[in-house]
This record gives structure tokens, C-alpha cells and sequence, in this order.
């Protein structure tokens, strides 16, 4: 092992490791960095999430929680807060209006923020506590309904309040959609004076809980067991759909990068061990002239590697490490909240993943080194690694692809980009080898002008096979900058359009089929589009396949409580315009006995196609086959039904209608108006939601930008490797045809030629495969459609031929800066 | 086979395949070197003068014929045992010196004495290099030293482990007149010194007649 550090002293000092080195720190500082960043946002998102809910876990009752509860969990070293909702009319000056008052203690929200506004309208601001003692906080449209502004006196019951603020954002209130009536927020110590709540009165006790993850697990477990009737416990996952899907695509979003940073970290180890091979032939074939045996060389070399490898992933450590708390400090300002701690596991995995790069991308080359023969000493044509060498990065290759899926955690994200990497490097290749062999093909050269041209375009045709591979890197290279720059803001793009501007904001529920009518005419008088209405049937599940349904056949808390609720059942004859017809087929006809299912329940519950379901609607059962699977998308604020049915079916049944509109900002009284000319019907605020949903994305986005500039470096690294890769020949060459006469200016245009050739064509590998990889993630993992982008196809080309023209220059300055007979003792 | 031989050679041939022929590169040859003895190997160039000290050092495997080394059968052995009679017994002169770049001077001296695992490395090859005339060269790297001074300091590697036999292929054939005149000299006062069996291989004739006994290579064959 001494003789392997000296070596590696005497290496690192010639200069000779630190690309391999570089390529090994910046592999896992990028890999630490987003494994820091993916732990840490994933973490962070996970609870702010719990925003939504207003605390880590939520315990809701019908009946008042027994005193002890709260001092027991305090005891357990969790912050509680608790709430108490009810319905309730709210009169100002004679005009009334029910109002869904929500008391709460002072310490609420333990997660998420309030937001209150002094006005209509005004700009809000985030709150630290509820509203004070003998004050109310009212949503605009309970200010606009009771002509109500800040200061003016409420009687709720017997007491009298004042309206201390306009409250804009209240962290429950996208998780309760159907909170219809209009939001009034009070103090709980006011409660008893409004003499509101008696024996008998209709209201739900929350007690909201958070703390570190460990003392709510245990707490949640304690909890669940002593869940009494009428009570029920929710966490995230009993949260929305919606959010839920925001929050995997954010993860996968991040797996991504993770992925890419960890494909262009093998590349550049790769092309950096190529070249340490190549420069240590020579020194291999001495040290067996002078008796080392194949043995020592490998303990020697390997030991060397080890080292360089131990030390560079420490060092690829720490600066992930200081990386990410550097820009988590600016992330955290963006996200506007604290990021959990770092936990130790990326460090180790980061550690893990140089590891694995350098024995998957060094081992294969230290055994091809072992066994240079001695006599190259003295014909150096003997002795050139041969054979194997597929093999050998074959062998890489598996170890970084299984890395990548341990990595990833997702084994769809990490088989596409696996997969896609693999049909990649083989096309990119092949590709390569063929319009390299073309540009240079006779035909061709006989036709360009030039001599320097003609010679750099023939060095092609002589480098065929070497000149492919660079190709192939260097288009690796650009694909990874180009997925990370146009792709990602075109993904970003598409993502952020998810929840459309115009999604709808307000939903309608219990329009009675008489109502239909007027309900479209009286849009139609207000100008705004007539919203389309959906019949709502509700019925239970009882049975499936014949056999009964009993809740405590399901594992899952989720599915329980899906069984357990009536579901709201839907008829119709097209599938709804945002549905897709994922497996199946639709109905056959109107009065089929068939049904449509939303896949996500047919997985969660176990429904296949062909299954057959038993409702119960009202005391009157009907079964029918699932006949057809949807996949539909949760955030985009539209009516969805779990389960659908042919008009034929269900029409008999009593039934009520739904349908989501959207209220341009500053239109709200029509919303009054719409109350008024239809008591019955229940509107429903989803602009709370809508917004909630629409920052909770915008925050991912901003984590995930910065995730991806890691990479990005990873990216650059490849680019230079691959530059550098072919260097020393190439200066070799050029100081030869100086010496058979060239000019420098035969010189610098022959090797313009030669990487403008191969800029041109890794251009447009790299576009293609940025535009190939782009569209399958899109498509596959995020199920967003992405635009074809006319920017990637100009951009991309470009790229590699600015970036080859480039390094023609820096390369052809160098070599003709020194002199030929240098470069050739040199090289020697 | 006398027993006093450093290196004895019997019987040694040598083919390649060059497409559907056959092309012979040395045929039958014997030799036998005593210790102290040198020998100098000269020919035209394609004689097969290199190829012979390739196969006398192990570095080369003979088609027929046999190499004795020490006493030891050399191509009995395996490759790696080759190697570490050849680190014990063996020092080697190139005529592209072959040091190591990335090495100081010192270090490439020192490098066999560390394969060796020879704890005195460093004082070893300081001494060396001055014997060389190099004191003040140690921690120049091959790049800023001259030819003569390469080829200097690839003689102290050949001399610091006292080898039993040297074997030097052209050791002149990259240096001009002077420079190689003085690395001649230098390895011929070494070479008594030290009491090592020497083997030249070189076309030039000069060089040759310096050495007690020369070897004339024609087409593969020893001219008698």
C-alpha cells in the first residue's frame, strides 16, 4: 500500500489523476447533493404537505375529545391544537348569513399558514396565531354577503364580535372541499358566551397534533387503536388526490436529476479512466520489465485507485454536502419554510455511488493494464489493450444501472431512464460511426475544397471507430445539457399548465334535474360560459363478485374508508372530455349493464376488468361489470367521478347534479346572486384549493430548478473528459504534419474540420436524444404532454458545433504553441 | 552448458506468421556469456538483433530453443516468474530510454529498488545519480532533462539494483555524437565496476569493438 500512495503522490503531482479525480468529487458531490436535496425537499414536502391538513395528523370527532387527550400527547412531546366547526348564522344590521364558523385555539395552525387581508382584495399576510379573544376573521365572501368590513360588530349567537380581518388562506380548507358555506374563524374561548354549542348541537371536534416523526408514529399507533365511534384519524395520505400527485411528481422530478448526475459521472469516470490507460502503458510495461508481476501491478495500481477513489468520494462528500446547505439557505427562503435536517444517508449513498463508479469504471481498465507486456518496452505497437473492453465498460455499465435503480427508488423512472440511456449509447454510435464514415467518405472529400479540409475530413475516416465513441460522449454530454436546460423548461412548462390558469374555481352540488334549465339560462344572462352538469347518484358498495363487502377486508386505512363511504356514482354516454380510456373499452350502449372505473381505485380496492360490482342505492341494489379503466387527472379542478355507469343503468335512480365553474376575480357577487335564485344549491370555493395546489407546485419547481444546476456541472465535466480524451494523439499528429510541412493554418483548418464534422453530428445526436428522452418522461412518468420544441432543434445542433469549433481553437493554439519536436519527445 | 554462464542460449529460433508465409526472424542460435563478459550483438537493421534480446530477457518467447538465465530455464517459467528473475537478475538499457514521465529523475532510479521493496531506495539512487553526474538533476522530470541526461538517468536504473546482466539495445541510437559517446563511456566504467555481464545490441561498429566479444546477425542466422 506504500508503494500505491507513492505512486499516487507522484501521479496526482504529474498531473496524471486529476481529471479522473475531478470527475470522481463532482460524481458524488452532484450525486450527495441531490441525494441531500431529494432527502431533504422530499422531507420538507412531505410535511409542509401536512399544511394542508394543519398539522402532522389530524383526530376529528363528532363528540368533544376527553380532556386528558391533549396533555397526554404533550406528554409524548407532540404540539397540540384544537378546533371546533359548526354551522351558524352570522347577522350584521338584520342580514343574515349561515357562515361555517371554525373556533379555534390561539396556538392553530401548528402546520401551514393563516393568511388574513385588512380588506377585500388588499395584499394578505401571513399569521403566527388565530384570531384573538372577542374577534372574528371572515372570508370575502361572508364581507361581500353582510356588507361587513374590518371593524364592523357580528353577533354570532348571543355574543357579539368584531371583524378583526379578512382571512384569505386557511391550511384545511382545500382539504375539506365541501366546507360550502363561507368561512368564519373565532377564537374557542369565545365559543361558550355565543351559547352555540349544547348537548345535541351538531359540530365536529378537531385536535390537531404535530411533532418529530418518531413520537407521532407512536402516538398514531396509540391513537388509532383508541379510535372510538364517531371518530377518525387522518393523515396525508387520507388527504386529496391531487396534492398527493403534485408531491410524486416533485419526487420523481428529483429522481431524475439524481439519475442523470449519476449517468454523467460513470461517463466522465469512464473517458478520465480511458485516458489514465492510455498515458500508463508505457509505465505498466517498464515496471514488468524491471520485475513486477502481473499481481503487483494490479495491488499496486488498484491500491492507487482505492485511494484516489476513497479520497475523492470524501471529498465529493463534503462539498455536496456544503453545496446544498449553501442553497438550501436560498431554497429555504424560496420555499418559505425550514428544511428538515440532513439525514446521514445520502452522504453514505453518495459514497456508495463513487464507489461503485470507480470499481464498475476502473477495475475493468487496472486488469487491462496488467497485462501490457513487457516487450512493448521495446516495439511499442505491442501491447495496446485489446478485446475486452466492451466487456469491461459492459461491466460498468451494469454496476452504474444497478446503482441507478437502487438510487432511484422508482423502478419505472429509473427502467426508462436506464433503458433509454442503453438504446442511446448503442444508436448514438452506430449513428456516428455511419455519418462520420460518410462525411469522410471519398466521394465526398473528393468534392470539398481545401487541402486542410479534405485532410481533416480523411483523419475522420483513419479515427473511425475512436472518433464514433468520442462522438457518442460528447453527445451524451450535450443530451444531458440539453434535457437539463430546454427539456426541463419545457417539462416545468407543462407541469406548471397542469393546473391550468383557467381551471375552475367554484363547484355546484345538488342541483335538483328541475333546476337544470334555469341554471344554464341564468349563466347564459351573466355572460359566462354554461358549466356542464353532471348527474350525482350516490349508492354503496355491497358487494363484488357476489361477495359481500365488510371494510375489514382491506388492509389499507384508505381503502377501508373508501368501502365504508357511499361513492358518488355518475351516468353518462361519452366519457368526460378530461377522462381517458386507459384499459378496456367504453360502453357498448346506453342501457348496458356496464361501469367505467377510475384505475387508481380499481388498483387501490383490487378491481379488475370483467369484476363485477353490487351497489345498493337507496334500498335498491344493481351490479355491473367494469368494462373499462379511466385514468384521469386529479388536479385539474374537474368534476371526476370514481365510478360511471350508462345513462340506462342509473337514470332511474334519484339523482342530483354537479358541475365546476371558474369566477374570474372581481365577478364574485353573481356568486350571491347564483344563492339566491337557488337556495338549494350548494356553491362550493375550490379557489382556496386551486391556489394552495398552484403554490404548493410553484414551490416544487423552485426546489427542483436548483436540484437540477448540479447536474448540469456533471454534464460539463463529460463534455471536457470527452475532449480531452483524444488529445494527446491528436497534438502528436498535428506536430507530425507540421514536421512533414503543414502550415499552422493547414493545421488549425484540418482540425476545424475534424471536430466541426463531429460537432455537427453530436448536434444532432444530442437534440434527438434530448427530444426522445424528454418526450418518453413526459409521456410515461409525468403524463403530461409535451410540445415538440422548435428552440431544442436550433439550440441543440448548435451546441455542438460552437462547443467542437471551440475546442478546434483551444486545441490547434496549443499545439502549435509548442514545438513539434517537443510534442513528438513527448509523446515518445 | 557450462554452470559458470550467466545467460546461455541454445537452439533459439524464431517465426512469425505474415499472412500465408512463414517470415523467420532468428534461426538456431547458441550462445553462451560468462560473467563479466561483453558481448556486443550487431547486424542490419531487420536482422533480428532486437528480437534476440527480447527472447534473452524473457521479454519474447522463442519458437525453438531454450534460454538459460542464472542457471534457470526462462521459458519454463511462467510470464510472471520471468518478471522476478528479471527484477533480480536483470538491468536494461532502451534506446528510447523508457523512463516514466510522470517521475522525477530521483524516482525512476528509485522505482526498481521499490519493487524490490528495498527500504534504502532513496539514498540508493541519490548516490547513484550523482555517480552519473546528475546530483543536481534529482527532481528534474524526463521532459526538462536532455538525451544524454535521459539516457544517464536510465543507466542509473539499470546500475542501482547491481544487476548480474545488462542487456542495452541501441543505447546510443537516440543521441547525438557526443551525448553518446559520453553515455558510453559512463556505461562502460560502470559495467567494470560493478562486474556486470554486458549485452549490446547495436549497429554501430565503433561501439561494438569496444565490447571483448561481437555477435554478427545476418537474415536471423550467426555469422561465423
Amino acid at each position: 500500500m506504500r508503494q500505491s500512495l507513492r505512486m499516487l503522490a507522484r501521479d496526482w503531482r504529474a498531473g496524471e489523476l486529476r481529471v479522473l479525480a475531478a470527475a470522481m468529487v463532482i460524481a458524488v458531490a452532484s450525486v450527495t447533493s441531490v441525494g441531500f436535496f431529494a432527502d431533504r425537499v422530499g422531507r420538507g414536502l412531505a410535511r409542509d404537505a401536512h399544511q394542508l391538513l394543519g398539522a402532522d395528523l389530524v383526530l376529528v370527532s363528532d363528540h368533544a375529545f376527553a380532556a386528558s387527550l391533549a396533555a397526554d400527547m404533550e406528554k409524548r412531546n407532540l404540539r397540540s391544537a384544537s378546533a371546533l366547526a359548526f354551522m351558524s348564522m352570522a347577522i350584521v344590521d338584520g342580514k343574515s348569513q349561515l357562515a361555517g364558523v371554525k373556533a379555534v385555539t390561539e396556538n392553530y395552525s401548528l402546520r401551514g399558514q393563516l393568511r388574513v387581508a385588512p380588506a377585500p382584495g388588499a395584499a394578505d399576510a401571513p399569521v403566527e396565531a388565530g384570531p384573538p379573544r372577542g374577534k372574528v376573521w371572515i372570508e370575502e365572501r361572508l364581507v361581500t354577503a353582510l356588507g361587513a368590513p374590518v371593524g364592523t360588530r357580528l353577533r354570532l349567537g348571543d355574543a357579539e364580535l368584531e371583524v378583526g380581518a379578512v382571512l384569505t388562506l386557511e391550511p384545511e380548507r382545500s382539504a375539506n372541499f365541501f366546507n360550502f358555506a363561507p368561512r368564519l374563524m373565532m377564537n374557542a374561548a369565545d365559543v361558550p358566551a355565543s351559547g352555540l354549542i349544547r348537548p345535541g348541537s351538531r359540530a365536529s371536534y378537531y385536535l390537531y397534533l404535530a411533532g418529530a416523526p418518531r413520537e407521532l408514529q407512536a402516538a398514531e399507533s396509540v391513537l388509532r387503536d383508541a379510535l372510538e365511534r364517531g371518530q377518525r384519524m387522518e393523515t396525508l395520505e387520507t388527504g386529496r388526490p391531487e396534492v398527493r400527485a403534485s408531491v410524486d411528481r416533485a419526487q420523481r422530478f428529483l429522481a431524475l436529476t439524481a439519475l442523470l448526475a449519476a449517468i454523467l459521472a460513470g461517463v466522465a469516470i469512464a473517458l478520465a479512466a480511458r485516458r489514465f490507460v492510455q498515458r500508463h502503458l508505457d509505465a505498466c510495461a517498464v515496471m514488468r520489465c524491471l520485475g513486477a508481476t502481473q499481481s503487483r501491478l494490479v495491488l499496486l495500481y488498484g491500491g492507487e485507485f482505492v485511494a484516489v477513489g476513497v479520497a475523492a468520494c470524501a471529498v465529493g462528500a463534503a462539498v455536496g454536502f456544503a453545496g446544498q446547505q449553501a442553497l438550501s439557505a436560498a431554497l429555504e427562503e424560496l420555499l418559505r419554510a425550514e428544511l428538515p435536517a440532513p439525514g446521514p444517508v445520502p452522504a453514505l449513498q453518495g459514497f456508495l455511488v463513487g464507489l461503485a463508479l470507480m470499481l464498475g469504471f476502473l477495475l475493468p481498465p487496472l486488469l487491462q493494464l496488467k497485462n501490457v507486456p513487457a516487450l512493448r518496452v521495446m516495439r511499442r505497437e505491442s501491447g495496446r489493450p485489446k478485446g475486452g473492453v466492451l466487456a469491461a465498460y459492459g461491466c460498468g455499465f451494469g454496476a452504474l444501472a444497478a446503482l441507478l435503480l437502487w438510487q432511484a427508488a422508482d423502478i419505472k423512472l429509473g427502467a426508462y431512464v436506464i433503458g433509454g440511456f442503453t438504446v442511446a449509447v448503442a444508436a448514438f454510435v452506430a449513428v456516428a460511426w455511419l455519418l462520420l464514415r460518410l462525411a469522410s467518405h471519398p466521394a465526398v472529400t473528393r468534392r470539398v475544397g481545401g487541402a486542410s479540409l479534405r485532410y481533416g475530413l480523411a483523419q475522420l475516416r483513419r479515427h473511425a471507430a475512436g472518433n464514433a465513441v468520442q462522438t457518442t460522449c460528447l453527445a451524451l454530454g450535450l443530451t444531458a445539457l440539453l434535457l437539463l436546460t430546454f427539456t426541463r423548461h419545457d417539462l416545468v412548462q407543462a407541469w406548471r399548465r397542469s393546473v391550468p390558469p383557467d381551471a375552475p374555481n367554484r363547484f355546484l352540488i345538488g342541483v335538483q334535474p328541475d333546476q337544470r334549465a334555469a341554471l344554464a339560462q341564468f349563466f347564459a344572462e351573466h355572460r359566462m360560459p354554461v358549466p356542464e352538469l353532471y348527474p350525482m347518484v350516490r349508492g354503496r358498495l355491497i358487494a363484488v363478485n357476489g361477495k359481500p363487502v365488510r371494510d375489514q377486508d382491506y388492509a389499507e386505512e384508505r381503502a377501508r374508508r373508501l368501502v365504508e363511504r357511499e361513492f358518488n356514482l355518475s351516468y353518462m354516454e361519452a366519457p368526460p372530455e378530461h377522462n381517458t380510456v386507459a384499459a378496456g373499452r367504453w360502453f357498448t350502449g346506453a342501457g348496458a349493464r356496464e361501469l367505467s372505473v377510475e384505475e387508481g381505485i380499481a388498483e387501490r380496492l383490487g378491481w379488475k376488468l370483467g369484476d363485477e360490482l353490487s351497489f345498493s342505492v337507496g334500498a335498491q341494489p344493481f351490479s355491473a361489470r367494469i368494462t373499462s379503466l379511466r385514468k384521469l387527472r386529479w388536479d385539474s379542478m374537474r368534476v371526476n367521478f370514481f365510478v360511471i355507469a350508462p345513462p340506462g343503468l342509473l337514470a332511474d335512480f334519484p339523482a342530483s347534479f354537479v358541475s365546476a365553474f371558474r369566477v374570474e376575480p372581481g365577478r364574485e357577487p353573481v356568486l350571491n346572486e347564483l344563492s339566491t335564485r337557488f337556495p338549494n344549491v350548494t356553491l362550493v370555493d375550490v379557489a382556496a384549493a386551486v391556489r394552495q395546489a398552484q403554490l404548493v407546485i410553484d414551490q416544487l419547481i423552485e426546489a427542483v430548478q436548483f436540484v437540477f444546476l448540479f447536474t448540469l456541472a456533471a454534464g460539463v465535466l463529460v463534455l471536457y473528459s470527452a475532449l480531452l480524451a483524444t488529445e494527446d494523439e491528436r497534438r502528436r499528429e498535428a506536430a507530425l504534419m507540421r514536421v512533414c510541412g503543414a502550415s499552422r493554418a493547414q493545421v488549425a483548418g484540418s482540425q476545424r474540420a475534424e471536430f466541426l464534422a463531429m460537432g455537427v453530428v453530436a448536434g444532432l445526436l444530442a437534440t434527438l436524444g434530448a427530444a426522445g428522452i424528454g418526450q418518453l418522461v413526459a409521456r410515461k412518468v409525468f403524463e403530461l404532454n409535451l410540445a415538440p420544441s422548435v428552440e431544442l432543434w436550433l439550440a441543440g445542433p448548435l451546441a455542438g458545433i460552437a462547443l467542437l469549433s471551440f475546442n478546434a481553437w483551444l486545441s490547434s493554439r496549443q499545439v502549435l504553441r509548442s514545438s513539434p519536436a517537443l510534442t513528438l519527445r513527448d509523446a515518445t | 552448458m557450462k554452470n559458470s554462464s550467466v545467460l546461455a542460449a541454445r537452439g533459439i529460433g524464431k517465426t512469425v506468421k505474415s499472412g500465408d508465409s512463414e517470415l523467420v526472424i532468428l534461426r538456431d542460435i547458441d550462445l553462451e556469456i560468462t560473467p563479466g563478459e561483453a558481448l556486443a550483438v550487431v547486424g542490419a537493421s531487420g536482422s533480428g538483433k532486437s528480437t534476440l534480446l527480447a527472447i534473452l530477457a524473457g521479454l519474447d518467447t522463442p519458437t525453438t530453443g531454450r534460454v538459460e538465465l542464472g542457471g534457470t530455464d526462462l521459458f519454463r517459467l511462467d510470464e510472471d516468474a520471468r518478471a522476478e528473475l528479471r527484477g533480480r537478475l536483470v538491468g536494461f538499457v532502451f534506446q528510447s530510454f523508457q523512463l516514466l514521465p510522470a517521475l522525477t529523475a530521483l524516482e525512476n532510479v528509485m522505482l526498481p529498488l521499490e519493487l524490490a521493496g528495498n527500504a534504502d531506495a532513496e539514498s540508493l539512487a541519490r548516490d547513484m545519480l550523482s555517480r552519473v553526474g546528475l546530483s543536481e538533476r534529482l527532481r528534474h522530470y524526463p521532459k526538462h532533462l536532455s538525451g544524454g541526461e535521459q539516457q544517464r538517468v536510465a543507466l542509473a536504473r539499470a546500475f542501482v539494483v547491481r544487476p548480474k546482466l545488462l542487456l542495452a539495445d541501441e543505447p546510443t541510437g537516440s543521441l547525438d555524437a557526443d551525448a553518446g559517446a559520453d553515455v558510453i563511456e559512463l556505461l562502460f566504467r560502470m559495467n567494470r565496476e560493478q562486474g556486470t555481464t554486458l549485452v549490446m545490441v547495436t549497429h554501430d561498429e565503433g561501439l561494438a569493438r569496444r565490447c571483448k566479444r561481437i555477435v554478427r546477425l545476418t537474415a536471423g542466422r550467426v555469422l561465423a
